[in-house]
């Protein structure tokens, strides 16, 4: 960065060093730092640098960084990656009850429940010939890229319990979400920027699903894991700003003088938080230049923009895609957008066309952009929504659905152009190979190098995972 | 080997903690030793959990494990030989299992089996028995409790107490533990002069009777029992709490014996004669994380309520982990399943919705103010006495009824059909004048439209002009018509929208309308006040019904008029959108004044009465007449509008009255075990309300069991949870850690105490003396252990890292809340009120625009509550306010425990550039400008005075001096930017500082704002 800072830096670094030999004391005493280090690192006492807990990843990591395009609200999977010949043919008819008896049903609770066909047609696309709606060709370009899992299913039929479901593996409040594991695990690499950052955009074709700012909290893993949401108006990131009359110069100035008397405190109490202090301090300095840099897209060209469908700065899905593939360029770990826009209890048809404009070439672009860049390989993309739709009409559109959905990866070590698992003939339940959230989580620590059973965090006596307690797989099948 | 085992020992000997160095005199400690390493490897497969046991073994019990140990002789313990075995067969825990015994451990274990095997019950479920005082050489018996059993340990470890802190340093830490501000600085140096014991227990005693007290230690309970004002759930909306959180902290301040404290947050509202603030305190059973989503099954969402009060009143009270029997049989504690559903079948009669949508909430109880509660008072009398005015007989009035009922019999209502001469209609539907002067629709029905009628109006007669003072539609069944009509709508209905008239190019304007019948929400009223909802009919079909208009200046039509102005054209608006469009109906005209006067022109049910012989009149006839004539006889008017003005500052008054969820108790739901936790499942056993099996039980044997039972049991004398858990959680707040670190979790797989026998003596004195909550505080605050400075020595550091000894005091960052009190108190910001609802600081634009059902805005408060004290935040479950986020405060969704003590850059922006501290900041300078004299170096030395309670040191003036006068500089050069800094926040800006200084000033106070030493408790 500039001069003042790196001296300011090095100075600090220095001053670490000196504590560090002053505390560590003996040669025996070292070794007993260092078994005191190992405890820390085991109980993941509050640390100070960037690293993650694991010293040594337990499979070879395929993937640096994941990006979960979170379609909120529950889309459809028969309007999307899913398409059921038979229940068009039964359109209309009563659903039979051998599906459906003894299910949870969300809205259509005692009413009738009549088949719904699915109402666009589906074609194949790419080489691999994927069954694909039509509503979404510009995915369909991308279909050999591109695994389809037919055969998602949840615990959970409202938003907010299903979307916790699937951040944190519980639907009880206070876990930690993946990405937040992610950071615990292995740290982060930006040092300019967070390591897990948050974009939501709303659409027209549905109501805005509420998100709890819990979707990317940290639960009992500290705090710093936790994701950090970026803003399309106001301050980027909450209180980026410096107040208003105060300059760039005087603001470096009072951050400087701040760290100063930190250090000067540290020479006198000799507290190990105060060179985190201090660290912290200058990352948000950094962060004051940095994200403003990283929301500025003056840099792009006119072909991008035309790709992704938008000029950028307007909070839409398809800018935050834009925002995305920046964040994955400068090594963000975790990055998460959410599109709102999905919940279509009625007009599905009409729903579905406005919310396919405003995903479909946007996602398309942003794989595309990953893929010539070189990103794609190492990096791992999820897309898809916290639950499916019924394939019973409730009017003119559907309820939730909690047996049968579809998800979409690609990215690093995924095998393109394939699919994964089936729901049945009327795309009610997950039959054949079903997937679950926590194989998801199992499969996404899996390309990061890690083994799901062994990123533990003791809580309330507990060896808490994301992958929780109940058995979860990596999906092998799918990976190269 | 040998030499392996040799190094290993001086590792040991160096780390020196006391387990390692009890294990080379002592015999091996079952409890501190040996049941963690048993729980944490081998309870998964060999313990509590039927459902997962292995070779039905269980080591968490001594009797089963005596089949795999034989005391004394380890070469003849199976468990020996499969813990040390290298054969994949027979080694246990097995390699899958993932969490291998390390060599130490199992040397332990080995050592333990030599030693005879010696079994204790778990520590924390054993029985409370009030240990001795250890008798010391310093204290021969007499002094400070805890410093005795401190003292002994640190004796044992070579160590000993620090020396006390440094004045200011004391007096900060106690300021801030006890209350969470900071001292006074003339506090500070009164302290300083004199820090005898005496003078150190004054201002405990100070600090406990201040009311901010209650304060700082609401915060903490308010974590526990995850006190927050929105519902959790989805569209996270708002529901009043606050008389709960403001009964805790006078709990606090009042000091409430912890046990009376129990039972009124458990079960208040099954007291005997319970008192409101009982009621207020029942609130507890009501904090959980509610769902108003459409779409929600309701029992599903029972059954998530039913598990999280279940998961909440167990960490809360007795300091324990039942969430995962929820699903399974605890794996490491004998916490049952059976036990987990028994347990929520003590909150099975609390009456509540699965959907708790807006007004659907169960008992909102009312909490009056006291002065709210005097004017509920005066404003029923108040109206007592008007409504006696207003029934009282006079002859006067007796006469007056009487001459009205008979001008109503002489009167009459003369309404003239008109004639319509044109008809069309906007969509196509085809209208038809009929003989009778109506007007009927057939043909196409549109899905919304428009008829427009031209009629002809009478003529004047002798007269010059003819006002009309009123329209009246009258809309007319026919056979023609679906149901007879009078609508075009499947079931006969209509919705007409608006009303138009136009005479003589003019539209006339209502001032009101009436109708002899309308359906709800679909007024006839709606179309005189121009609100669009219009006017229907259900369900009276069939029948002719009307609607009155009244111009707001009559239409007066006069002899010479031209031929345009002899007609008035209508129109019929029909928007409403589902073919719900008129079938038949006429138009009249009158001229009679006063028509809208209800007095002169009743109803026609009121006519009727009149018209009746009195003789034939029911009861309810004459009482319903009487009510009509009292409500719109001029010669009540005066009463009428006393009662009205009183009524509408009632009303006013209710509304204005804060209201809690309290608990309000039904017939107790049916109860089963949820087979793995399957809200939908019929097929578990039904069960009554029962504590956990393990624990004494309640004498009760000839009733079932209820909340209040269940609240007297927490606090009976033979709970061996309650009262180590709670002092357990208070020594955490005033040393940092508790004495078993795990205050979340003190079962098996919890940490168990380093100082058992302190922490039994501490739970047992509270017991004695009456559950008393600041006697025990007051016990932990006036130790030596407490006094002592937090300086950490290389030394300490080494031997004991994670100071389980005490041999100092720990050091820890503020609490979020108290960040924020600690800048408005150093600026004079802080307003000190307790209590009342909660408040809304400045927050960043946009940052609820998540939140949908409804979308909302932030407002921010302005005056007092802008300034409040964190704690008084309003909680909004989903999107807790970000500063309090970023400084680690609990979104309170679950009960918290302990909050994480992070250190982050948001931290670092938050301190920096949130509004509240900058004009914090910016009020400390103008305090700086205006109290600290001239001088900059005086200055100085008052700002530190005020934000740390110490003098400056001078090389940190130095420091600060440049950012002084490099701020100076800029600020001189650009006054325009000292103007902005001025208009950062509400608070007032004073006229005697000059604004450049100001500014200047402004950027110092940030600085020591900023300052870790600032957010932090030495």
């Amino acid at each position: 960065m500039n001069k003042q800072f790196h001296d300011l830096h090095a100075h600090v670094l220095l001053q670490q060093r000196r504590s560090f030999l002053n505390r560590a004391g003996t040669g025996l005493g070292a070794v007993a730092l260092a078994s005191m280090l190992k405890q820390e690192i085991v109980q993941a006492a509050p640390g100070t640098g960037q690293a993650g807990v694991l010293k040594e990843l337990h499979h070879p990591q395929r993937v640096k960084r994941v990006v979960h395009l979170c379609m909120a609200g529950g889309p459809s999977h028969l309007e999307t990656f899913d398409d059921k010949p038979k229940l068009r043919e039964m359109h209309g008819q009563a659903m039979p009850e051998s599906f459906t008896k003894g299910q949870q049903i969300a809205q259509l609770q005692g009413r009738e429940l009549k088949c719904f066909a699915p109402q666009f047609e589906f074609k194949k696309f790419g080489e691999s010939g994927q069954s694909i709606c039509e509503q979404f060709s510009a995915i369909g370009s991308m279909a050999d890229d591109i695994c389809i899992i037919r055969s998602m299913h949840t615990d959970q039929i409202n938003h907010d319990p299903a979307h916790a479901l699937f951040n944190t593996g519980s639907s009880i409040a206070g876990r930690p979400s993946m990405g937040s594991w992610l950071l615990y695990g292995l740290g982060q690499e930006t040092e300019n920027l967070p390591g897990y950052v948050v974009m939501t955009s709303v659409g027209k074709g549905g109501q805005s699903q509420p998100i709890a700012a819990r979707q990317w909290h940290s639960g009992f893993l500290p705090s710093r894991h936790q994701g950090v949401q970026f803003h399309a108006s106001g301050d980027p990131v909450l209180y980026l700003n410096r107040p208003n009359g105060v300059s760039f110069d005087q603001q470096k100035q009072l951050v400087q003088t701040v760290n100063g008397l930190n250090k000067q405190f540290d020479n006198v109490v000799d507290d190990p938080e105060i060179a985190t202090r201090i660290q912290q301090y200058e990352m948000a300095f950094r962060m004051q230049t940095s994200v403003p840099e990283l929301m500025d897209l003056s840099g792009e060209t006119k072909e991008t923009f035309e790709n992704y469908g938008t000029q950028g700065g307007d909070g839409t899905y398809a800018s935050n895609c834009l925002l995305a593939r920046r964040l994955l360029e400068k090594g963000v770990r975790f990055v998460q957008l959410y599109h709102r826009a999905w919940d279509h209890h009625g007009s599905i048809k009409r729903s579905i066309e406005i919310t396919a404009r405003e995903v479909d070439q946007a996602t398309a672009a942003f794989l595309k952009d990953l893929k010539q860049r070189g990103l794609l390989e190492d990096t791992l993309v999820l897309y898809g929504g916290e639950f499916g739709r019924t394939p019973m009409a409730q009017g003119s559109g559907r309820d939730h659905h909690i047996k049968g959905y579809s998800m979409l990866v690609a990215g690093g070590g995924v095998q393109g152009g394939t699919s994964y698992g089936n729901t049945d003939e009327l795309g009610y339940a997950a039959v054949e190979n079903p997937v679950h959230a926590r194989d998801i989580h199992a499969t996404l620590l899996q390309q990061f190098g890690i083994d799901h059973k062994k990123l533990t965090y003791k809580f309330q006596g507990l060896d808490f995972r994301l992958t929780g307690v109940e058995e979860a797989r990596v999906l092998k099948e799918i990976l190269t | 080997m040998r030499i392996q085992s040799l190094a290993f020992l001086l590792v040991l000997m160096q780390f020196s903690l006391c387990f390692v160095r009890a294990e080379a005199t002592d015999k091996i400690d079952f409890n501190q030793q040996i049941r963690p390493i048993l729980s944490d490897r081998c309870f998964s497969c060999h313990g509590p959990d039927a459902e997962t046991r292995e070779a039905d073994l269980r080591l968490d019990l001594q009797e089963s494990a005596l089949g795999v140990i034989s005391p004394g002789k380890p070469q003849m313990s199976d468990l020996v030989e499969r813990i040390t075995s290298d054969d994949p067969d027979l080694q246990m825990p097995p390699a899958e299992f993932a969490k291998p015994l390390d060599q130490k451990q199992i040397d332990l274990l080995v050592q333990w089996v030599k030693e005879g095997a010696n079994w204790e019950e778990h520590w924390s479920l054993s029985r409370l028995d009030r240990p001795e005082v250890p008798k010391t050489k310093q204290n021969k018996g007499a002094g400070h409790p805890i410093d005795a059993f401190i003292s002994r340990g640190l004796t044992k470890q070579g160590l000993s107490f620090s020396e006390s802190a440094k004045p200011h340093t004391l007096l900060r830490r106690l300021s801030f533990d006890l209350t969470g501000l900071p001292p006074n600085f003339k506090k500070v140096q009164e302290f300083t002069s004199d820090h005898s014991d005496e003078a150190y227990s004054k201002y405990v005693d100070e600090l406990l009777n201040s009311p901010q007290y209650g304060e700082r230690m609401a915060i903490y309970w308010l974590d526990l029992v995850r006190y927050a004002d929105t519902l959790g759930y989805h569209g996270d909306q708002v529901r009043s709490v606050s008389p709960y959180r403001d009964y805790v902290i006078q709990a606090f301040n009042n000091n409430k014996p912890f046990d009376q404290f129990t039972i009124e947050q458990l079960a208040g509202d099954l007291m005997p004669d319970a008192t409101i603030e009982q009621k207020i305190a029942s609130t507890y059973n009501r904090l959980n994380r509610a769902s108003a989503e459409g779409g929600v099954q309701p029992k599903e969402y029972l059954a998530k309520y039913s598990a999280d009060r279940v998961r909440t009143t167990g960490a809360v009270w007795l300091g324990s982990t039942f969430g995962c029997a929820e699903c399974h049989d605890h794996k490491f504690d004998p916490f049952t399943t059976k036990d987990f559903y028994s347990f929520a079948a003590f909150f099975a009669d609390i009456k509540e919705l699965g959907i708790v949508s807006g007004a659907k909430h169960i008992e909102l109880l009312q909490v009056p103010t006291t002065a709210q509660s005097d004017q509920r008072n005066t404003l029923n009398s108040q109206q007592q006495l008007a409504q006696q005015k207003y029934d009282a007989q006079t002859p006067e009035l007796t006469q007056a009824f009487s001459d009205w009922q008979e001008q109503i019999r002489n009167s009459k209502e003369t309404w003239n059909l008109l004639t319509p001469e044109l008809v069309t209609a906007d969509q196509g539907t085809t209208l038809t004048i009929v003989d009778d002067g109506s007007v009927l629709a057939s043909g196409k029905n549109p899905v919304k439209e428009t008829y427009r009628v031209t009629y002809r109006l009478p003529e004047t007669g002798d007269s010059d002009q003819l006002p009309l003072t009123a329209f009246r539609l009258e809309v007319v069944p026919d056979p023609s018509l679906p149901a007879q009509g009078p609508g075009r709508a499947g079931n006969g209905n209509f919705v007409i929208n608006a009303v138009e008239i136009k005479h003589a190019d003019q539209n006339v304007e209502w001032a009101s309308s009436t109708g002899s019948h309308s359906q709800g929400g679909f007024l006839a009223e709606f179309l005189g006040q121009g609100n669009k909802k219009g006017w229907a009919i259900l369900p009276h079909i069939g029948k002719n019904q009307h609607v009155t208009l009244f111009p707001k200046k009559p239409v007066v039509i006069t002899k010479t008029a031209e031929t345009k102005a002899k007609t008035v054209s209508l129109a019929i608006v029909q928007t409403h959108g589902t073919e719900h469009n008129l079938g038949k109906f006429r138009l009249y005209v009158t001229t009679e004044e006063k028509l809208s006067d209800l007095y002169l022109y009743p109803k026609p049910a009121i006519r009727l009465i009149i018209q009746t012989d009195i003789s034939k009149r029911t009861p309810e006839q004459v009482a319903e007449l009487q009510t009509y004539f009292r409500k719109h006889t001029p010669q009540l008017a005066a009463a009428r509008k006393e009662i009205a003005g009183i009524q509408s500052s009632q009303k006013k008054l209710e509304a204005s009255i804060v209201t809690t969820l309290a608990t309000k108790a039904g017939t107790p739901r049916e109860m089963r075990i949820l087979p793995r936790g399957d809200w939908m499942s019929l097929d578990g056993e039904v069960v009554e309300p029962a504590v956990p099996h393990y624990l004494p039980q309640p004498e009760i044997k000839d009733r079932k069991l209820n909340r209040l039972d269940l609240a007297n049991w927490m606090v009976d004398r033979s709970n061996p949870l309650v009262a180590r858990s709670f002092v357990n959680r208070l020594w955490m707040l005033f040393y940092g850690n508790g004495l078993s670190h795990s205050v979340d979790d003190l079962g098996a797989q919890g940490e168990p105490p380093t100082h058992p026998e302190l922490l039994d003596w501490l739970a047992t004195e509270f017991i004695e003396s009456g559950w008393d909550m600041k006697h025990l505080v007051r016990l932990m605050v006036t130790s030596q252990t407490y006094r002592q400075s937090s300086d950490v020595s290389a030394i300490m550091r080494e031997n004991d890292p994670y100071n389980k000894q005490y041999s100092r005091q720990s050091r820890w960052r503020l609490d979020a809340e108290i960040v924020r009190d600690n800048a408005l108190s150093v600026s004079n910001l802080l307003v000190q009120q307790v209590g009342g609802v909660s408040v809304k600081p400045y927050q960043p634009a946009g940052y609820w625009a998540q939140m949908n059902f409804p979308k909302r805005t932030y407002q921010h408060d302005a005056g007092d509550n802008q300034y409040r004290r964190g704690l008084y935040t309003h909680w909004q479950r989903t999107f807790l306010h970000p500063s309090l986020l970023a400084f680690d405060a609990s979104a309170r969704e679950e009960c918290s425990a302990k909050r994480e003590r992070s250190n982050t850059p948001l931290q670092a922006l938050v301190l920096l550039n949130d509004p509240t501290y900058v004009e914090a900041a910016r009020v400390l300078a103008q305090r700086i400008l205006l109290e600290a004299g001239k001088s900059d170096e005086a200055r100085f030395t008052w700002a530190w005075h005020q934000v740390l309670s110490r003098n400056p040191r001078a090389e940190e003036i130095l420091l600060l001096n440049q950012l002084l006068q490099s701020n100076k500089k800029h600020y001189e050069q650009t006054p325009e930017d000292a103007l902005k800094v001025q208009k950062i926040g509400l608070a007032p800006v004073s006229d005697q500082v000059n604004p450049v200084e100001l500014a200047t000033w402004t950027a110092v106070s940030r600085a020591l704002l900023s300052l870790h030493e600032t957010i932090t408790r030495y």
